[in-house]
């Protein structure tokens, strides 16, 4: 993975020290809060219903051993022996002081991390297919171009003042395992007919209010260009999107607004104007990133032959490994969504653990997935038993990737100030409705995401089945959802009608899985029946 | 593994071509003359800035005031009558002015570039990099807190309006121009 | 009744305006009648609380202080509901029957 340079550590460190000098103004009384918010939203620290919340960025969702152990250790001394892993890769930590945070962020430094840009109208951290260098689906590891843009986007002058927040995505797979098109600007690495590297280019999605699916805005864009392009496209949307409705400023309005056609149109040319300009990042700039990349070194001749005697291992085996591109290496997903948990969520402990894990058994590696579960990419398969005894002894060895309790949920109203609803307690009374592991097999694929709110940060329209909290007079109410979708076939969930209280989303949900069941035909997953009979095909079981 | 055949600018050219102005960042001392800090040390435009509409109407007015919806590039066939060029930023959140500023450097243009309204020290940095060269906020800055931010960063990852290299740069001295 | 709350500036901490201060118990808050903006006013310019906002409450049925009319209010005050071992009372299992 990456390794910080002098440059790089020293913009870090500035960095603390600029937040440090403006905690200080801020505390004294010489900024109010409203001068102060956006500058300590672009470090990352929100104030949220209980303490200041405060969101690391974990770039394209990788960590090794130590940045994990330093974020447990944060856990313990300034926060409540916890954090969470959220929807874009990151961390967040829901109990911290203000005065603490520039110390935090000076810890954080020591380790090659930080809070820059997590928050507020930035441009975010560009999350990553979670099993990039390792999955045997990519044509390559889209993580230097991922650390290449996260230089490239750090402090841009022209671009630190955006409509909105601005949300990148890279794969290098025709499988999205990142949900591109949910993004405001999204890559796929591809070959061209002449076998040149370049960049399939999605402009144009976000969730939020007012949802929209990113189009295809350049079929192959040579890597070279990047910077060129992306500026243009920032540079478009920075002049044109409206500046006086908060809820009207993503770009994905602005293409809504100008059409795809007039959008792209001056897009390019905007971006002939950059050409000109000549300042896209030299190759070997990017050669130079792209060497910390270079595959671990694998062992050959491994044995593939794993001995599934212990029943239980050979449950997790079944469900929680991926191929891996090296033959006797497995891609390991860690489950935190134990059944009574709450999932994302994980322990000072836990997180020392799987620190451990990855410096012993996954050359010192680790991912943050957006699923809110942890990958260690890169495992022996004569490793798998040790390494599932270790997370079966931390609680983190649930076998339900992807099942229908491997749930999605912002933190919701027990947390967030801008939640209608709690969506946790409704995450664990589905999750423990279909707690039975037979249960849960037999349903296959099932990806339940479920968001307290409107800003969608538990992604509810890209579920197979979504669910909205909303305030309804007063009292919290839940619409249910069906058929979104962030994998490469993208769409969007569809409200079935009238919404529910908690105990009666649950029962609609319970519902609504047993008409898959009946009308199912073999092979097909939920999401799939419900593409093939439509909301009609489910709106009477749910409503009776 | 990286495709060499993928095609990069030379990042010799990245002078930009040959109208694009670079302000000079590095060593100038600001002075401050009321509500106005400048970093230039030629005289003060004296005519007052009209619209942008008027301007272009007006073939005797040298110094023009945009508001932050104003197309910058409307002044680019009038571009060498301007001595000043006023942009506004009504809310300091509202960034539209960085481009406006970046693209009549990109333009070639060398005359003044103030920054009015909203603005908080701590933008005074990204607008030095885009090539405002002067700012007359609405609450007057303090001058030791701008040197102060402008001096926190001891780089940059990108170019811009100024002449600042970037990191890419000194991390591959032999393809830095002269 | 009229109440006030807010976080502390420094820690975070969700405080309610008890009279002549901010307590962290919303057992405490006192009803500000018609100066909510005076004192948030105040408060705010003098760095002791942020964010403050003014809410409705009434005095809570079982005795136990003043209830926040709405569920965002009663959670800030009692803690998030799926940890009652962080929430403001962890010893007390009647205290989050309150929120909802």
């Amino acid at each position: 993975m990456y390794k910080y340079d002098q440059y790089d550590h020293a913009m870090v460190r500035a960095r603390v020290e600029d937040f440090r000098d403006q905690t200080r103004r801020r505390l004294a009384g010489q900024m109010t809060d409203d001068q102060f918010k956006p500058l300590r939203l672009k470090n990352g620290l929100y104030l949220q219903l209980h303490a200041y919340m405060l969101r690391v960025a974990i770039p394209y969702g990788t960590l090794n051993s130590t940045q994990m152990r330093k974020l447990a250790h944060i856990a313990r001394t300034y926060d409540r022996g916890y954090g969470h892993f959220t929807t874009r890769q990151n961390l967040q930590y829901h109990w911290i002081k203000l005065e603490d945070a520039p110390d935090i962020l000076g810890e954080l430094a020591e380790v090659e991390m930080h809070a820059i840009q997590t928050s507020g109208e930035s441009i975010r951290n560009i999350s990553a297919d979670h099993y990039a260098g390792a999955a045997a689906d990519e044509i390559m590891d889209p993580r230097p171009w991922a650390e290449t843009i996260r230089q490239m986007t750090t402090f841009m002058p022209e671009f630190s003042y955006l409509p909105r927040k601005f949300k990148i995505a890279v794969i290098a797979a025709e499988a999205d395992r990142a949900a591109l098109r949910w993004h405001d600007f999204a890559l796929r690495i591809v070959r061209n007919e002449a076998g040149e590297v370049g960049f399939q280019v999605f402009a144009g999605g976000g969730m939020g209010r007012t949802p929209f699916i990113a189009y295809e805005i350049r079929e192959f864009l040579p890597t070279g260009q990047i910077l060129s392009y992306l500026q243009a496209v920032l540079r478009v949307w920075n002049r044109h999107a409206r500046r006086d409705n908060i809820h009207k400023q993503r770009m994905k309005i602005l293409v809504h607004e100008l059409g795809q056609e007039e959008f792209s149109r001056q897009v390019e040319e905007e971006h002939q104007h950059f050409l000109a300009l000549g300042e896209d990042f030299p190759q070997a700039e990017y050669d130079r990133i792209a060497a910390y990349f270079a595959p671990p070194a694998f062992e050959t001749g491994l044995p593939d032959e794993i001995d599934r005697s212990d029943p239980d291992f050979a449950v997790w085996l079944d469900q929680q490994l991926a191929p891996h591109k090296a033959p006797g290496y497995a891609i390991v997903n860690i489950s935190l969504k134990p059944i009574q948990g709450i999932g994302g969520d994980i322990t000072a402990d836990q997180m020392d653990v799987v620190a451990d894990l990855a410096e012993r058994y996954s050359f010192d590696e680790l991912r943050v997935a957006h699923t809110q579960n942890l990958v260690l990419p890169h495992v022996r398969k004569a490793d798998l038993y040790a390494v599932w005894e270790t997370l079966r002894d931390a609680g983190l060895a649930d076998a339900n990737l992807d099942l229908v309790t491997d749930i999605i949920a912002c933190p919701g109203l027990d947390y967030c100030t801008l939640a209608n609803a709690r969506s946790i307690p409704v995450a664990q009374k589905i999750a423990d409705r279909f707690a039975d592991p037979q249960r849960q097999r037999d349903l296959g694929e099932l990806k339940i995401k479920i968001s307290g709110c409107i800003n969608a940060c538990g992604h509810h329209h890209a579920g197979h089945i979504g669910v909205l909290g909303v305030d309804r007079k007063g009292t919290e109410s839940y619409q249910l959802l069906l058929g979104g979708s962030g994998d490469e076939e993208t769409s969007q969930a569809k409200i079935t009608g009238p919404g529910f209280d908690e105990d009666g989303i649950v029962d609609a949900i319970e519902r609504a899985v047993e008409r898959y069941r009946e009308v199912r035909e073999p092979g097909e997953r939920f999401l799939d029946t419900y593409r093939r009979v439509g909301m009609e095909g489910f709106k009477e079981a749910i409503y009776g | 593994m990286v495709d060499p055949t993928s095609p990069l600018p030379h990042a010799g050219a990245a002078g930009g071509g040959p109208d694009r102005a670079t302000s000079q960042t590095s060593a100038v001392t600001p002075t401050q003359v009321g509500n106005t800090l400048r970093f230039r040390d030629d005289p003060v435009p004296d005519e007052p800035a009209v619209s942008l509409d008027a301007f272009l109407d007006q073939s005797n007015a040298n110094s023009v005031r945009l508001e932050a919806g104003d197309d910058v590039r409307l002044l680019g066939p009038v571009l060498e009558r301007v001595r000043l060029v006023e942009i506004d930023f009504p809310k300091f959140r509202d960034g539209r002015g960085f481009s406006s500023a970046r693209i009549l450097r990109e333009m070639g243009y060398r005359g003044e570039i103030k920054a009015t309204g909203d603005v908080l020290v701590d933008l005074v940095w990204f607008m030095r990099r885009c090539g405002f060269d002067s700012f007359a906020p609405d609450v007057p800055l303090n001058l030791e807190d701008v040197l102060a931010s402008l001096d926190r960063y001891p780089h940059v990852y990108q170019e811009a309006a100024d002449d600042a290299v970037p990191i890419w740069k000194l991390r591959h001295p032999e393809l830095q121009n002269g | 009744m009229k109440i006030l709350t807010g976080n502390d500036l420094k820690n975070g901490r969700v405080v309610w305006w008890d009279g002549q201060g901010w307590s962290i118990h919303v057992e405490d808050a006192a009803d500000v009648g018609d100066q909510a903006d005076a004192i948030l006013a105040r408060e705010d310019a003098a760095c002791r609380v942020n964010g403050g906002y003014a809410i409705e409450a009434e005095p809570d049925p079982a005795g136990r202080g003043v209830r926040p009319a709405h569920i965002k209010d009663r959670i800030r005050a009692y803690g998030p509901t799926v940890r009652p071992d962080l929430t403001l009372k962890p010893a007390d299992p009647n205290a989050g029957t309150w929120v909802i």
